[in-house]
Protein backbone atom coordinates (compact mmCIF):
# COMPACT_ATOMS: atom_id res chain seq x y z
CA UNK A 1 0.00 0.00 0.00
CA UNK A 2 1.62 3.27 -1.39
CA UNK A 3 1.82 6.14 1.45
CA UNK A 4 1.86 10.12 0.98
CA UNK A 5 5.44 10.75 -0.21
CA UNK A 6 7.43 14.15 0.76
CA UNK A 7 10.26 16.11 -0.31
CA UNK A 8 11.79 18.27 2.80
CA UNK A 9 14.35 20.89 1.44
CA UNK A 10 16.40 22.33 4.17
CA UNK A 11 17.84 25.94 2.30
CA UNK A 12 20.31 25.81 4.99
CA UNK A 13 22.56 22.91 3.25
CA UNK A 14 21.72 23.84 -0.08
CA UNK A 15 25.22 24.80 -1.93
CA UNK A 16 23.66 25.58 -5.13
CA UNK A 17 25.56 23.07 -7.31
CA UNK A 18 22.75 22.10 -9.01
CA UNK A 19 22.75 18.59 -9.26
CA UNK A 20 19.30 17.98 -8.52
CA UNK A 21 18.51 19.83 -11.53
CA UNK A 22 20.57 18.41 -13.93
CA UNK A 23 19.39 14.82 -12.19
CA UNK A 24 15.88 15.83 -12.94
CA UNK A 25 16.52 16.58 -16.32
CA UNK A 26 18.43 13.71 -17.36
CA UNK A 27 15.93 11.09 -15.79
CA UNK A 28 13.08 12.59 -17.35
CA UNK A 29 14.93 13.43 -20.82
CA UNK A 30 14.03 17.12 -20.48
CA UNK A 31 15.92 19.73 -22.75
CA UNK A 32 18.86 22.04 -22.05
CA UNK A 33 18.72 24.97 -21.64
CA UNK A 34 19.73 28.10 -23.81
CA UNK A 35 22.81 29.74 -22.59
CA UNK A 36 21.43 32.96 -21.11
CA UNK A 37 23.75 35.27 -18.77
CA UNK A 38 21.27 36.55 -15.79
CA UNK A 39 23.76 38.26 -13.82
CA UNK A 40 23.69 35.94 -11.00
CA UNK A 41 25.07 31.79 -11.43
CA UNK A 42 21.09 31.49 -11.52
CA UNK A 43 20.98 31.04 -15.18
CA UNK A 44 17.91 28.62 -14.82
CA UNK A 45 16.06 31.46 -14.65
CA UNK A 46 12.29 29.92 -13.44
CA UNK A 47 10.55 26.56 -13.03
CA UNK A 48 8.84 25.63 -16.27
CA UNK A 49 7.70 22.64 -18.67
CA UNK A 50 11.86 22.46 -19.32
CA UNK A 51 13.14 23.12 -15.44
CA UNK A 52 11.52 20.88 -12.87
CA UNK A 53 13.87 22.16 -10.18
CA UNK A 54 15.47 25.21 -9.98
CA UNK A 55 18.02 26.29 -7.68
CA UNK A 56 17.39 29.78 -6.31
CA UNK A 57 20.12 32.07 -5.61
CA UNK A 58 19.21 35.10 -3.73
CA UNK A 59 21.45 37.84 -3.42
CA UNK A 60 20.98 39.73 -0.21
CA UNK A 61 23.03 42.73 1.07
CA UNK A 62 23.51 42.80 5.01
CA UNK A 63 25.16 45.38 7.56
CA UNK A 64 28.15 43.56 8.40
CA UNK A 65 31.37 45.27 6.53
CA UNK A 66 33.64 41.84 5.67
CA UNK A 67 30.86 39.88 4.20
CA UNK A 68 28.39 42.79 2.70
CA UNK A 69 26.30 40.50 0.28
CA UNK A 70 24.82 37.00 1.53
CA UNK A 71 23.43 34.16 0.00
CA UNK A 72 20.67 32.16 -0.03
CA UNK A 73 20.05 29.33 -1.79
CA UNK A 74 16.76 27.45 -2.63
CA UNK A 75 16.34 24.32 -4.72
CA UNK A 76 12.47 24.95 -5.55
CA UNK A 77 10.54 22.75 -7.40
CA UNK A 78 6.71 22.00 -7.38
CA UNK A 79 5.25 22.00 -4.04
CA UNK A 80 2.48 19.03 -4.74
CA UNK A 81 -0.12 20.24 -2.59
CA UNK A 82 -2.59 18.86 -0.48
CA UNK A 83 -5.13 21.34 -1.69
CA UNK A 84 -3.89 21.79 -5.13
CA UNK A 85 -4.99 24.84 -7.13
CA UNK A 86 -4.15 23.45 -10.53
CA UNK A 87 -6.23 20.26 -9.75
CA UNK A 88 -8.53 22.30 -8.82
CA UNK A 89 -9.35 24.34 -11.93
CA UNK A 90 -8.74 21.54 -14.43
CA UNK A 91 -11.33 21.08 -16.55
CA UNK A 92 -10.16 17.96 -18.34
CA UNK A 93 -9.42 16.17 -15.49
CA UNK A 94 -5.75 15.70 -16.51
CA UNK A 95 -4.47 16.78 -13.43
CA UNK A 96 -4.76 13.97 -10.47
CA UNK A 97 -3.89 13.16 -7.13
CA UNK A 98 -1.69 9.84 -7.27
CA UNK A 99 -1.53 7.01 -4.73
CA UNK A 100 1.69 8.48 -3.26
CA UNK A 101 -0.80 11.75 -2.65
CA UNK A 102 1.29 14.06 -5.39
CA UNK A 103 -0.07 15.90 -7.83
CA UNK A 104 0.23 14.24 -11.58
CA UNK A 105 -0.28 15.50 -15.04
CA UNK A 106 -1.79 12.74 -17.22
CA UNK A 107 0.18 14.02 -20.62
CA UNK A 108 -2.59 12.13 -22.88
CA UNK A 109 -5.24 13.74 -21.21
CA UNK A 110 -4.44 17.92 -20.97
CA UNK A 111 -5.49 19.56 -23.88
CA UNK A 112 -3.27 22.86 -23.31
CA UNK A 113 -5.89 25.34 -22.17
CA UNK A 114 -3.35 26.33 -19.25
CA UNK A 115 -6.34 27.05 -16.60
CA UNK A 116 -3.69 25.48 -14.09
CA UNK A 117 -0.53 27.57 -15.30
CA UNK A 118 -3.06 30.85 -14.23
CA UNK A 119 -4.00 29.20 -11.40
CA UNK A 120 -0.70 27.55 -9.92
CA UNK A 121 0.42 30.41 -6.74
CA UNK A 122 3.99 29.34 -7.21
CA UNK A 123 4.37 29.56 -11.33
CA UNK A 124 5.59 26.10 -11.48
CA UNK A 125 4.01 25.08 -14.28
CA UNK A 126 4.97 25.88 -17.86
CA UNK A 127 3.33 24.93 -21.22
CA UNK A 128 5.50 23.05 -23.88
CA UNK A 129 4.60 24.29 -27.40
CA UNK A 130 5.99 21.04 -28.47
CA UNK A 131 3.14 18.84 -27.14
CA UNK A 132 1.06 21.29 -26.31
CA UNK A 133 0.34 20.14 -23.06
CA UNK A 134 0.78 21.93 -19.33
CA UNK A 135 3.75 20.29 -18.03
CA UNK A 136 5.65 20.48 -14.40
CA UNK A 137 7.39 17.72 -11.24
CA UNK A 138 6.07 14.73 -11.52
CA UNK A 139 7.83 13.55 -8.10
CA UNK A 140 9.61 11.22 -10.55
CA UNK A 141 6.10 9.14 -10.35
CA UNK A 142 8.05 6.48 -12.15
CA UNK A 143 10.50 5.57 -9.88
CA UNK A 144 8.12 5.68 -6.68
CA UNK A 145 6.37 2.68 -8.97
CA UNK A 146 9.49 0.99 -8.87
CA UNK A 147 10.46 1.59 -5.15
CA UNK A 148 13.50 4.20 -5.98
CA UNK A 149 13.80 7.62 -4.43
CA UNK A 150 13.17 10.46 -7.04
CA UNK A 151 16.14 11.31 -8.91
CA UNK A 152 17.08 15.12 -7.13
CA UNK A 153 17.06 13.79 -3.32
CA UNK A 154 19.03 10.87 -4.79
CA UNK A 155 21.50 13.47 -6.52
CA UNK A 156 21.76 16.02 -3.93
CA UNK A 157 25.04 15.99 -2.30
CA UNK A 158 24.54 17.60 0.88
CA UNK A 159 21.25 16.01 1.48
CA UNK A 160 19.27 19.43 1.10
CA UNK A 161 16.54 17.45 -0.83
CA UNK A 162 15.53 14.82 1.68
CA UNK A 163 13.03 12.74 0.71
CA UNK A 164 10.75 9.79 2.22
CA UNK A 165 7.21 9.04 3.75
CA UNK A 166 5.34 12.82 4.68
CA UNK A 167 5.29 12.07 8.30
CA UNK A 168 8.71 11.45 8.83
CA UNK A 169 9.88 13.87 6.78
CA UNK A 170 7.90 16.34 8.82
CA UNK A 171 9.51 15.12 12.20
CA UNK A 172 12.55 15.30 10.25
CA UNK A 173 12.05 18.96 9.60
CA UNK A 174 10.48 19.75 13.61
CA UNK A 175 13.53 18.42 14.78
CA UNK A 176 15.99 20.57 12.59
CA UNK A 177 14.30 23.62 13.10
CA UNK A 178 14.67 22.92 16.70
CA UNK A 179 18.42 22.44 16.42
CA UNK A 180 18.91 25.35 14.70
CA UNK A 181 17.19 27.56 16.72
CA UNK A 182 19.06 26.66 19.51
CA UNK A 183 21.96 27.48 17.57
CA UNK A 184 20.73 30.67 17.77
CA UNK A 185 19.22 31.01 13.82
CA UNK A 186 16.30 32.35 14.99
CA UNK A 187 14.68 33.14 11.69
CA UNK A 188 14.79 29.53 11.03
CA UNK A 189 10.92 28.18 9.92
CA UNK A 190 8.99 25.66 7.67
CA UNK A 191 7.34 27.03 4.86
CA UNK A 192 4.51 24.22 3.71
CA UNK A 193 3.32 23.14 6.78
CA UNK A 194 -0.26 25.03 6.96
CA UNK A 195 -0.15 26.19 3.12
CA UNK A 196 -2.58 25.11 0.83
CA UNK A 197 -3.40 22.28 3.77
CA UNK A 198 -0.23 21.10 3.65
CA UNK A 199 2.88 20.59 0.92
CA UNK A 200 4.10 17.64 0.25
CA UNK A 201 7.63 19.44 -1.04
CA UNK A 202 8.45 21.68 1.80
CA UNK A 203 11.45 23.93 2.84
CA UNK A 204 12.97 25.11 5.94
CA UNK A 205 13.85 29.05 5.47
CA UNK A 206 15.96 31.16 7.08
CA UNK A 207 13.96 34.46 6.13
CA UNK A 208 10.63 35.29 5.02
CA UNK A 209 8.67 33.04 2.68
CA UNK A 210 8.90 36.45 0.16
CA UNK A 211 12.58 36.50 -0.25
CA UNK A 212 12.48 33.15 -1.50
CA UNK A 213 9.29 33.93 -3.75
CA UNK A 214 6.88 31.81 -1.96
CA UNK A 215 3.66 33.66 -0.95
CA UNK A 216 3.31 34.13 2.72
CA UNK A 217 0.86 31.58 4.84
CA UNK A 218 -1.88 34.88 4.45
CA UNK A 219 -1.86 34.94 0.61
CA UNK A 220 -1.77 31.12 0.17
CA UNK A 221 -5.34 30.74 -1.41
CA UNK A 222 -6.87 28.92 -3.58
CA UNK A 223 -8.91 30.36 -6.84
CA UNK A 224 -12.23 29.10 -5.65
CA UNK A 225 -12.20 31.84 -3.31
CA UNK A 226 -13.25 33.84 -6.18
CA UNK A 227 -15.80 31.66 -7.77
CA UNK A 228 -18.96 32.98 -5.39
CA UNK A 229 -18.65 36.28 -5.08
CA UNK A 230 -17.48 36.27 -8.96
CA UNK A 231 -20.92 34.54 -9.86
CA UNK A 232 -22.50 37.10 -6.90
CA UNK A 233 -21.59 39.93 -8.91
CA UNK A 234 -22.36 39.12 -12.47
CA UNK A 235 -26.03 37.79 -10.95
CA UNK A 236 -26.68 41.20 -9.46
CA UNK A 237 -25.43 42.86 -12.38
CA UNK A 238 -27.91 40.26 -14.70
CA UNK A 239 -30.70 41.34 -12.20
CA UNK A 240 -30.08 44.81 -12.94
CA UNK A 241 -29.88 44.70 -16.52
CA UNK A 242 -33.23 43.37 -16.52
CA UNK A 243 -34.92 45.92 -14.54
CA UNK A 244 -32.58 48.27 -16.99
CA UNK A 245 -34.48 46.13 -20.31
CA UNK A 246 -37.72 46.34 -19.06
CA UNK A 247 -37.96 50.23 -18.45
CA UNK A 248 -35.41 50.95 -21.92
CA UNK A 249 -37.85 48.26 -23.45
CA UNK A 250 -41.60 48.65 -21.79
CA UNK A 251 -44.37 49.34 -24.19
CA UNK A 252 -45.29 52.55 -24.15
CA UNK A 253 -48.80 52.79 -25.20
CA UNK A 254 -47.85 50.73 -28.21
CA UNK A 255 -49.83 47.56 -29.34
CA UNK A 256 -48.54 44.84 -27.25
CA UNK A 257 -46.05 41.84 -28.85
CA UNK A 258 -48.45 39.16 -27.99
CA UNK A 259 -50.77 37.72 -29.27
CA UNK A 260 -49.26 37.66 -32.29
CA UNK A 261 -50.69 36.95 -35.71
CA UNK A 262 -50.17 33.68 -36.59
CA UNK A 263 -47.74 33.30 -39.46
CA UNK A 264 -45.09 34.63 -38.82
CA UNK A 265 -44.28 36.44 -42.32
CA UNK A 266 -41.73 38.50 -42.05
CA UNK A 267 -42.73 41.92 -42.24
CA UNK A 268 -46.09 41.38 -42.12
CA UNK A 269 -46.39 39.71 -38.33
CA UNK A 270 -45.13 43.02 -37.49
CA UNK B 1 -5.82 37.88 1.91
CA UNK B 2 -4.36 37.55 -1.90
CA UNK B 3 -2.05 40.17 -2.52
CA UNK B 4 0.96 38.81 -3.74
CA UNK B 5 1.55 37.08 -7.07
CA UNK B 6 4.87 34.82 -7.83
CA UNK B 7 3.24 33.39 -10.88
CA UNK B 8 3.53 32.59 -14.60
CA UNK B 9 0.89 34.14 -16.84
CA UNK B 10 -0.95 31.80 -18.96
CA UNK B 11 -0.09 33.06 -22.32
CA UNK B 12 -4.14 33.78 -22.97
CA UNK B 13 -3.74 36.87 -26.19
CA UNK B 14 -6.05 37.21 -29.27
CA UNK B 15 -7.84 34.02 -29.39
CA UNK B 16 -9.09 34.52 -26.24
CA UNK B 17 -9.76 37.89 -26.37
CA UNK B 18 -11.85 37.73 -29.16
CA UNK B 19 -13.69 34.51 -27.93
CA UNK B 20 -14.28 37.09 -24.90
CA UNK B 21 -16.14 39.73 -27.02
CA UNK B 22 -17.99 37.28 -29.07
CA UNK B 23 -19.26 35.60 -26.22
CA UNK B 24 -20.24 38.82 -24.42
CA UNK B 25 -21.91 39.88 -27.67
CA UNK B 26 -23.76 36.61 -28.19
CA UNK B 27 -25.28 35.72 -24.98
CA UNK B 28 -26.07 39.56 -24.49
CA UNK B 29 -28.05 39.74 -27.65
CA UNK B 30 -29.99 36.40 -26.77
CA UNK B 31 -30.92 38.21 -24.13
CA UNK B 32 -32.03 41.37 -25.84
CA UNK B 33 -33.76 40.03 -28.39
CA UNK B 34 -35.51 38.01 -25.19
CA UNK B 35 -36.60 41.19 -23.49
CA UNK B 36 -37.42 42.82 -26.63
CA UNK B 37 -40.21 39.93 -27.16
CA UNK B 38 -41.17 40.05 -22.97
CA UNK B 39 -41.17 43.86 -22.94
CA UNK B 40 -41.65 45.51 -26.02
CA UNK B 41 -44.30 46.14 -28.64
CA UNK B 42 -45.18 44.27 -32.07
CA UNK B 43 -42.83 46.71 -33.57
CA UNK B 44 -40.26 45.74 -31.49
CA UNK B 45 -40.07 42.34 -32.90
CA UNK B 46 -38.04 43.08 -35.95
CA UNK B 47 -34.78 43.59 -33.57
CA UNK B 48 -35.43 41.07 -31.76
CA UNK B 49 -35.40 38.61 -34.51
CA UNK B 50 -32.22 40.41 -35.12
CA UNK B 51 -30.36 39.98 -32.01
CA UNK B 52 -31.44 36.29 -32.45
CA UNK B 53 -29.93 36.31 -35.53
CA UNK B 54 -26.88 37.82 -34.66
CA UNK B 55 -26.53 35.77 -31.58
CA UNK B 56 -25.56 31.97 -32.85
CA UNK B 57 -23.26 33.37 -35.16
CA UNK B 58 -21.69 34.55 -33.96
CA UNK B 59 -21.55 32.04 -30.70
CA UNK B 60 -20.58 29.90 -34.06
CA UNK B 61 -16.59 31.49 -33.73
CA UNK B 62 -16.50 30.90 -30.15
CA UNK B 63 -16.26 27.26 -29.79
CA UNK B 64 -13.82 27.86 -33.21
CA UNK B 65 -11.02 30.46 -31.33
CA UNK B 66 -11.31 28.46 -28.01
CA UNK B 67 -9.95 24.97 -29.77
CA UNK B 68 -7.35 26.88 -31.68
CA UNK B 69 -6.32 28.35 -28.85
CA UNK B 70 -5.62 25.16 -26.94
CA UNK B 71 -2.24 23.01 -27.30
CA UNK B 72 -4.00 19.89 -28.43
CA UNK B 73 -6.63 21.72 -30.53
CA UNK B 74 -7.84 17.36 -31.38
CA UNK B 75 -8.20 17.12 -27.65
CA UNK B 76 -11.26 19.63 -27.81
CA UNK B 77 -13.83 17.19 -26.24
CA UNK B 78 -11.64 16.95 -23.15
CA UNK B 79 -13.81 19.82 -21.80
CA UNK B 80 -16.64 17.69 -21.87
CA UNK B 81 -15.77 13.77 -21.50
CA UNK B 82 -13.70 12.27 -19.21
CA UNK B 83 -11.07 10.52 -21.22
CA UNK B 84 -10.35 8.04 -18.44
CA UNK B 85 -13.86 7.17 -17.63
CA UNK B 86 -16.21 8.30 -20.85
CA UNK B 87 -18.14 10.08 -18.07
CA UNK B 88 -19.24 13.59 -18.24
CA UNK B 89 -16.29 16.03 -17.22
CA UNK B 90 -17.76 18.55 -15.04
CA UNK B 91 -16.52 20.74 -12.20
CA UNK B 92 -19.15 22.78 -10.81
CA UNK B 93 -15.93 24.97 -9.32
CA UNK B 94 -13.88 24.91 -12.73
CA UNK B 95 -15.06 27.77 -14.45
CA UNK B 96 -13.95 26.68 -17.66
CA UNK B 97 -15.46 23.13 -17.06
CA UNK B 98 -18.94 24.97 -15.88
CA UNK B 99 -18.04 27.52 -19.10
CA UNK B 100 -17.88 24.65 -21.90
CA UNK B 101 -21.66 22.96 -20.57
CA UNK B 102 -22.90 26.45 -20.51
CA UNK B 103 -21.76 27.21 -23.96
CA UNK B 104 -22.81 23.87 -25.48
CA UNK B 105 -26.26 24.08 -23.77
CA UNK B 106 -26.48 27.99 -24.71
CA UNK B 107 -25.91 27.09 -28.28
CA UNK B 108 -29.14 24.99 -28.47
CA UNK B 109 -30.95 27.51 -27.20
CA UNK B 110 -28.94 30.02 -29.95
CA UNK B 111 -29.68 27.95 -32.73
CA UNK B 112 -33.21 26.98 -32.07
CA UNK B 113 -34.27 30.82 -31.86
CA UNK B 114 -31.96 31.56 -34.95
CA UNK B 115 -33.86 29.53 -37.23
CA UNK B 116 -37.10 30.41 -35.48
CA UNK B 117 -36.44 34.23 -36.36
CA UNK B 118 -35.22 32.71 -39.57
CA UNK B 119 -38.86 31.32 -39.97
CA UNK B 120 -40.56 34.09 -38.46
CA UNK B 121 -38.54 36.87 -40.72
CA UNK B 122 -39.79 35.46 -43.46
CA UNK B 123 -36.08 34.84 -44.45
CA UNK B 124 -36.14 31.41 -46.01
CA UNK B 125 -39.87 30.30 -46.31
CA UNK B 126 -39.32 26.68 -45.07
CA UNK B 127 -42.47 25.49 -43.75
CA UNK B 128 -40.50 23.43 -40.83
CA UNK B 129 -39.15 27.27 -40.33
CA UNK B 130 -42.56 29.12 -40.59
CA UNK B 131 -43.79 26.64 -37.67
CA UNK B 132 -40.65 27.79 -35.34
CA UNK B 133 -41.24 31.25 -35.96
CA UNK B 134 -45.04 31.09 -34.57
CA UNK B 135 -43.51 29.50 -31.62
CA UNK B 136 -41.70 32.71 -30.86
CA UNK B 137 -44.55 34.45 -29.79
CA UNK B 138 -46.08 31.64 -27.61
CA UNK B 139 -46.21 30.96 -23.81
CA UNK B 140 -43.88 27.75 -25.01
CA UNK B 141 -41.81 29.72 -26.92
CA UNK B 142 -41.17 32.89 -24.36
CA UNK B 143 -40.23 30.66 -21.51
CA UNK B 144 -38.02 28.78 -24.07
CA UNK B 145 -36.33 32.27 -24.65
CA UNK B 146 -36.10 32.92 -20.58
CA UNK B 147 -34.38 29.97 -19.91
CA UNK B 148 -32.07 29.81 -23.11
CA UNK B 149 -31.73 33.77 -21.56
CA UNK B 150 -30.41 32.22 -18.22
CA UNK B 151 -27.91 30.83 -20.41
CA UNK B 152 -26.94 33.88 -22.59
CA UNK B 153 -26.54 36.14 -18.94
CA UNK B 154 -24.04 33.25 -18.12
CA UNK B 155 -22.04 32.69 -21.44
CA UNK B 156 -21.81 36.90 -21.24
CA UNK B 157 -20.72 36.62 -17.65
CA UNK B 158 -18.74 33.68 -16.63
CA UNK B 159 -15.91 34.79 -18.51
CA UNK B 160 -14.74 37.43 -15.95
CA UNK B 161 -15.51 34.59 -13.07
CA UNK B 162 -13.22 32.43 -15.40
CA UNK B 163 -10.25 35.08 -14.91
CA UNK B 164 -10.80 35.99 -11.11
CA UNK B 165 -10.49 32.20 -10.26
CA UNK B 166 -6.78 31.82 -10.55
CA UNK B 167 -4.11 33.10 -8.79
CA UNK B 168 -2.83 35.89 -11.21
CA UNK B 169 -2.19 39.71 -10.36
CA UNK B 170 -5.38 41.93 -11.06
CA UNK B 171 -7.83 39.48 -12.28
CA UNK B 172 -8.14 37.22 -8.98
CA UNK B 173 -7.81 40.69 -6.98
CA UNK B 174 -11.40 41.17 -7.92
CA UNK B 175 -14.71 39.87 -7.45
CA UNK B 176 -15.98 42.37 -10.32
CA UNK B 177 -15.23 40.71 -13.53
CA UNK B 178 -17.70 38.69 -14.13
CA UNK B 179 -20.57 41.69 -13.56
CA UNK B 180 -18.17 44.09 -15.42
CA UNK B 181 -17.86 41.82 -18.73
CA UNK B 182 -21.70 41.36 -18.31
CA UNK B 183 -22.41 45.01 -18.38
CA UNK B 184 -19.83 45.50 -21.54
CA UNK B 185 -21.38 42.13 -23.39
CA UNK B 186 -24.85 43.64 -23.16
CA UNK B 187 -23.88 47.23 -24.13
CA UNK B 188 -21.94 45.54 -27.34
CA UNK B 189 -24.80 43.88 -28.21
CA UNK B 190 -26.84 46.59 -28.39
CA UNK B 191 -24.50 48.22 -30.02
CA UNK B 192 -24.10 45.03 -32.94
CA UNK B 193 -28.51 45.45 -32.87
CA UNK B 194 -28.52 49.16 -33.42
CA UNK B 195 -25.39 48.86 -36.25
CA UNK B 196 -27.39 45.91 -38.17
CA UNK B 197 -30.86 47.56 -38.09
CA UNK B 198 -29.96 50.22 -39.73
CA UNK B 199 -29.92 48.44 -42.82
CA UNK B 200 -33.29 46.94 -41.83
CA UNK B 201 -36.21 49.76 -41.69
CA UNK B 202 -38.33 47.66 -39.82
CA UNK B 203 -35.90 47.18 -36.83
CA UNK B 204 -35.05 50.80 -37.06
CA UNK B 205 -38.02 51.70 -34.88
CA UNK B 206 -36.69 50.05 -32.01
CA UNK B 207 -33.66 52.24 -31.62
CA UNK B 208 -34.41 54.14 -29.73
CA UNK B 209 -35.10 51.67 -26.87
CA UNK B 210 -32.13 50.33 -27.76
CA UNK B 211 -30.14 53.41 -27.20
CA UNK B 212 -32.08 53.74 -23.60
CA UNK B 213 -30.77 50.92 -22.84
CA UNK B 214 -27.00 51.05 -23.81
CA UNK B 215 -27.38 53.92 -22.08
CA UNK B 216 -28.17 52.03 -18.73
CA UNK B 217 -25.69 49.17 -19.92
CA UNK B 218 -22.85 51.52 -20.28
CA UNK B 219 -23.74 53.56 -16.55
CA UNK B 220 -24.12 49.74 -15.30
CA UNK B 221 -20.45 49.44 -16.66
CA UNK B 222 -18.76 52.53 -15.77
CA UNK B 223 -19.87 51.81 -11.94
CA UNK B 224 -18.38 48.48 -12.65
CA UNK B 225 -15.27 49.63 -13.95
CA UNK B 226 -15.05 52.00 -10.73
CA UNK B 227 -15.66 49.07 -8.28
CA UNK B 228 -12.76 47.16 -10.07
CA UNK B 229 -10.13 49.53 -9.99
CA UNK B 230 -10.93 49.87 -6.21
CA UNK B 231 -10.96 46.54 -5.64
CA UNK B 232 -7.26 46.36 -7.02
CA UNK B 233 -5.42 47.33 -4.21
CA UNK B 234 -1.78 47.04 -4.94
CA UNK B 235 -2.47 45.23 -8.10
CA UNK B 236 -4.04 48.88 -9.59
CA UNK B 237 -0.01 49.66 -10.45
CA UNK B 238 -0.25 46.58 -13.54
CA UNK B 239 -2.99 48.87 -14.57
CA UNK B 240 -0.23 51.81 -15.17
CA UNK B 241 2.40 52.84 -18.21
CA UNK B 242 1.19 51.99 -21.69
CA UNK B 243 -2.00 50.60 -20.34
CA UNK B 244 -3.61 53.96 -19.90
CA UNK B 245 -3.98 54.63 -23.67
CA UNK B 246 -5.80 51.27 -23.93
CA UNK B 247 -7.70 52.79 -20.77
CA UNK B 248 -8.30 55.65 -22.78
CA UNK B 249 -9.68 54.05 -25.28
CA UNK B 250 -12.23 52.23 -23.15
CA UNK B 251 -13.75 55.64 -21.48
CA UNK B 252 -13.94 57.20 -25.44
CA UNK B 253 -16.01 53.93 -26.12
CA UNK B 254 -18.56 54.62 -23.17
CA UNK B 255 -18.46 58.27 -22.35
CA UNK B 256 -19.05 59.68 -26.03
CA UNK B 257 -21.57 57.23 -26.85
CA UNK B 258 -23.52 57.91 -23.41
CA UNK B 259 -23.40 61.57 -23.52
CA UNK B 260 -24.15 61.03 -27.37
CA UNK B 261 -27.03 58.80 -26.58
CA UNK B 262 -28.00 61.79 -23.97
CA UNK B 263 -28.06 64.88 -26.13
CA UNK B 264 -30.13 64.02 -29.78
CA UNK B 265 -29.25 67.36 -31.33
CA UNK B 266 -25.44 66.11 -30.45
CA UNK B 267 -26.16 63.14 -31.87
CA UNK B 268 -27.87 64.28 -34.93
CA UNK B 269 -24.56 65.61 -35.78
CA UNK B 270 -22.62 62.83 -34.91
CA UNK B 271 -21.96 60.27 -38.42
CA UNK B 272 -25.30 57.32 -38.19
CA UNK B 273 -22.33 54.44 -37.35
CA UNK B 274 -20.68 56.50 -34.43
CA UNK B 275 -22.36 55.41 -31.27
CA UNK B 276 -22.47 51.87 -31.82
CA UNK B 277 -18.87 51.68 -33.46
CA UNK B 278 -17.32 53.72 -30.95
CA UNK B 279 -19.07 51.08 -28.17
CA UNK B 280 -17.84 47.79 -30.03
CA UNK B 281 -14.32 49.56 -29.53
CA UNK B 282 -14.73 50.18 -26.19
CA UNK B 283 -16.20 47.07 -25.37
CA UNK B 284 -12.89 45.06 -27.16
CA UNK B 285 -10.54 47.51 -25.34
CA UNK B 286 -11.65 46.62 -21.90
CA UNK B 287 -11.31 42.80 -22.55
CA UNK B 288 -8.09 43.51 -23.78
CA UNK B 289 -6.47 45.98 -21.23
CA UNK B 290 -8.11 43.36 -18.62
CA UNK B 291 -6.31 40.23 -20.48
CA UNK B 292 -3.11 41.43 -21.07
CA UNK B 293 -2.30 43.80 -18.48
CA UNK B 294 -2.19 41.06 -16.23
CA UNK B 295 -0.29 39.16 -17.98
CA UNK B 296 2.75 41.84 -19.00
Amino acid sequence: MAQPVGFFTDTTLCIGCKACEVACKEWNGLPDNPLVFRDSYDNTGQLDHANWRHVRFIEQTTTSPDKPIAWSMMSDVCKHCANASCLEVCPTNAIVRTEFDTVFIQQDVCNGCRDCISACPYGVIGFNSNTGTAQKCTFCYDRLQNNLKPACATACPTQSIKFGPLDEMRQVAATRVATLQAQGMTEARIYGDKEYGGLHAFFLLTDKPETYSLPSTESAVLPSRNNIPGYLGAAITAVVAAVAGLIAFRRRGETPSSPSPAGGGGQGGD
Amino acid sequence: MPGEHFVVAPGWAWYILLYFFFAGISGGAFVIGTMLRLFGSAADKAASRLAFIISFPLLLLCPVLLTLDLGQPLRFWHMLVDVKTGTPAFKAYSPISLGSWGLTIFGLFAFVMFLAAVGEGGYLRWRVLAGAGRVMSSAIGKAFMVIGAIFGFFVAAYTGVLLAVSNQPVWSDTWTLGGLFLASGLSGAAASIMLLSRSRREAEVTEGKLMEADRYFIILELLLIALFLITLGGALSKMGGGWILLWLVVLIGTLVPLILEWRPALLRQAPPALVPVLVLVGVLALRAVIIFSAQA
